[in-house]
């Protein structure tokens, strides 16, 4: 009896540990172990050449539009037509989110209610639906919501090839679709707003990782998931700057976006190389706890890059780190708004949209650290003249 | 060792026998030997003492899945019981030292409480503890994620950290020794003269033959409910070392109740209770992440880690059932 009983056991416990795993499947850059010469594998297949010199080529460019108010500029305009789409408001206004599951989505979720509240009196209606991480959600939502009467639809999308088509659905059906953060295969949108995106963010760390550190030394590469064109994007071009500077790249490493997955993968790298060189990552949300597990190690922190979250500025200014931030500004999320309400003004809008992507350096670091705000904040939020500032995000 | 024994029994010599800890002893001792010959680094004060700080969760976790296994039941909650920890923790402290102490308090309380419930459910309501602990932890996923809508809140302040990253600096010989350390080091101590104590006795007899300690007077679902509280207090207890040494986290205690299973059976503690020591699932527990650190040596993937958990319960299991048949 009791035999069976444990055979019952470890089989419902097998399966339970497969249900419960978040290991990544080793993909072509999955794990250090399958990655040879450089280190850094083959080119992922987001990568177009033409993107991301374009991308480069705006890291210089000059933004038209007012300088106070970034969300607002855009890069190397090229305007659409969007008479048809003219209607009397107020309006019903309808957002597909991919997922709130990590601060940054927090942050910027928060300064598009905000945007929405200053707009008010032209909004009458303001829809959100919350994917929660699952393109099969999402697909539903938007499928939900073409039948609820928006007079626009603004997408998040949760993965760029699985919603592609429900993005093609919703503009078959009429509405002023506009796409922002991360895109879609397909260029039925009205706008995709971005800004300069995950090219530029990618370059600009590996960039200083690689002339920062010791010529040949070892870099690890740490991502959060694959299949996101913006952060593919990220890796690519990172990968470009790597190869090119001829660093030792000796693991690239999903963490999910998790601080304790992030703690325990650095510390392995630590143990088993001795030290590291330069940490490198594709999102700054777990770069406090890249630190700790140099600083839990003994070991001086390495040149690595985070982004304009406050705690990893916060421990930047404090330890004295050699680091960077590009950025990925989550005032993106005040930008949908204000393109719908013009699209239905049938007021012209540029398509691509690409927003300024300013980068945090030495330099310019107090100008962004506010003690004020709470740790998981993000700087660039635009949100200081917004209703509700600061409470609201805190 | 002596506690599953009859107090009547004279003194044997040590042998191997089913539960007793010399198999883990010596599976441990190969470990470190194949850990020395690699990264004879590793083996130095400062860095060994700081492996045992971070293992210290996972094996205060074993420690509470052995009471409950050993009493013939399983805890798949503490997983998800450690990751609602955190969670709350750092909502509720919301960074302010003062709140510290507190909320420390309430987690202890916490965790009992989600013992208790598994307890209950279990040993009352005659559901199977599979089940009623799969509930749990479904339960506490949707409710975490409810309550903080999918991404964690607020901060962990250093006083709450402290517990997990600092150590008392300059000890001599040792270099630093971490707080969770001495955290384990105390409760382990606690866990065997638990075992050693007439409740010792009675959660073993309770996971050998029910009907029998129920016959002899034993209250079996006071027993159990009492080693599911256990788990649930060290379940709390490792997401106060766990969240202090990684901060706010949303995957902080993903598949350690797989972690905890697996050390206690590599302990030599038999599923389906009744059998082994505590002393062996704390082994387990400290076998198992030494082997998880000498397959980072070796550049084993990482994602190999629940390959090699699911294996080693295999293999438990059957090496377990193959003598429970030869009886």
């Amino acid at each position: 009896m009791r035999r069976s009983m444990a055979a019952i056991a470890a089989v419902t416990l097998l399966s339970l540990a497969a249900c419960a795993t978040d290991e990544p499947a080793a993909g072509p850059s999955g794990s250090a172990s399958t990655a040879a010469g450089s280190g850094t594998g083959d080119q992922s297949k987001f990568f177009v050449q033409a993107d991301y010199d374009a991308e480069l080529g705006l890291l210089d460019a000059a933004p038209t539009g007012p300088a106070d108010k970034p969300w607002e500029q855009v890069l190397n305009p090229t305007m659409v037509d969007t008479a048809k789409f003219k209607k009397n408001g107020p309006h019903k206004i309808c957002f597909s989110n991919a997922a709130l599951n990590n601060p940054w989505r927090q942050v910027g979720f928060k300064t598009m209610q905000a945007e929405v509240e200053a707009q008010k009196s032209r909004i009458k209606e303001f829809v959100h639906v919350d994917a929660e991480g699952k393109d099969q959600k999402q697909i539903a939502d938007i499928n939900d919501l073409l039948g609820k009467g928006c007079d626009a639809l603004i997408v998040s999308p949760n993965t760029t090839a699985t919603l592609t088509p429900a993005v093609e659905a919703a503009c078959k059906a009429g509405l002023p679709v506009v796409v922002f953060d991360r895109g879609v295969n397909t260029k039925c949108p009205v706008t995709f707003i971005n800004p300069i995106g995950g090219y530029g963010f990618g370059h600009v760390g590996a960039e200083f990782v690689s002339q920062k550190m010791k010529p040949g030394g070892k870099v690890l590469a740490l991502r959060i998931l694959p299949g996101v064109d913006v952060l593919e994007t990220r890796w690519s071009a990172a990968k470009v700057a790597f190869d090119k500077a001829k660093v030792d790249v000796v693991g690239v490493e999903f963490t999910d976006g998790d601080p304790a997955k992030t703690k325990k993968i650095v510390d392995d790298y630590i143990q088993r190389y001795g030290t590291i060189d330069g940490v490198w990552m594709d999102a700054g949300a777990v770069a406090v706890a890249a630190v700790e597990a140099f600083q839990d190690a003994g070991k001086p922190v390495p040149p690595m890059n985070g982004e304009d979250q406050l705690d990893f500025l916060k421990i930047w200014k404090d330890k004295k780190l050699t680091a960077i931030a590009p950025t990925y500004p989550t005032y993106q999320w005040r930008t949908p708004i204000i393109a719908a309400l013009r699209i239905l003004d049938g007021q012209q809008v540029s398509n691509p949209w690409k927003l300024p992507q300013p980068t945090v350096t030495q330099d310019n670091l107090d100008q962004y650290l506010d003690p004020g705000m709470p740790p998981l904040h993000y700087a660039m939020c635009g949100c200081t003249d917004l209703p509700g500032y600061p409470q609201r995000w805190k | 060792m002596q506690t599953v024994q009859p107090r009547s029994l004279p003194l044997r010599l040590p042998r191997v026998r089913p539960g007793g800890v010399l198999p883990i002893l010596a599976i441990l001792a190969v470990l470190l030997v194949l850990v020395g010959i690699r990264q004879p680094d590793f083996l130095a004060p400062p860095s060994l003492m700081s492996f045992l700080g971070r293992s210290a969760p996972i094996i205060l976790l074993a420690a509470g899945q052995y009471f409950v296994i050993v009493s013939g039941e399983f805890d798949l909650s503490v997983g998800s019981l450690v990751t609602a920890q955190v969670v709350v923790a750092a909502r509720l402290i919301d960074s302010d030292p003062a709140r510290t102490w507190p909320v420390v308090l309430l987690l202890l309380a916490f965790g009992a409480l989600v013992g208790l419930v598994n307890g209950l459910i279990t040993t009352r309501l005659r559901v199977p503890s599979f089940i009623t602990t799969l509930g749990m932890f479904l339960i506490l996923v949707g409710a975490v994620y409810l309550w903080s809508d999918g991404a964690p809140k607020g901060g962990l302040s250093e006083e709450f950290r402290r517990f997990g990253r600092r150590a008392f600096e300059d000890v001599p010989l040792l270099g630093r020794v971490p707080y969770a350390l001495m955290v384990l080091v105390v409760l382990a101590v606690a866990a065997v003269l638990l075992m050693r104590s007439d409740f010792g006795r009675t959660l073993v007899a309770v996971g050998d033959n029910p009907r029998t300690a129920e016959l002899s007077g034993v209250r079996v679902w006071r027993t159990r409910t009492f080693a599911f509280i256990l788990s649930g207090l060290a379940a709390a207890v490792a997401a106060i070392l766990l969240g202090g040494y990684s901060g706010v986290s949303f995957q902080a205690g993903a598949g350690l109740e797989f972690g905890a299973i697996t050390a206690v059976v590599l302990g030599g503690v038999a599923l389906g209770g009744g059998r082994g020591a505590v002393v062996g699932a704390m082994l387990g527990a400290l076998t198992l992440e030494l082997l998880f650190a000498l397959m980072n040596f070796y550049g084993v993937s990482g994602a190999l880690r629940s390959t090699v958990q699911g294996g080693i319960i295999l293999l438990a299991v059957a090496v377990s059932a193959t003598r429970s048949s030869s009886r």
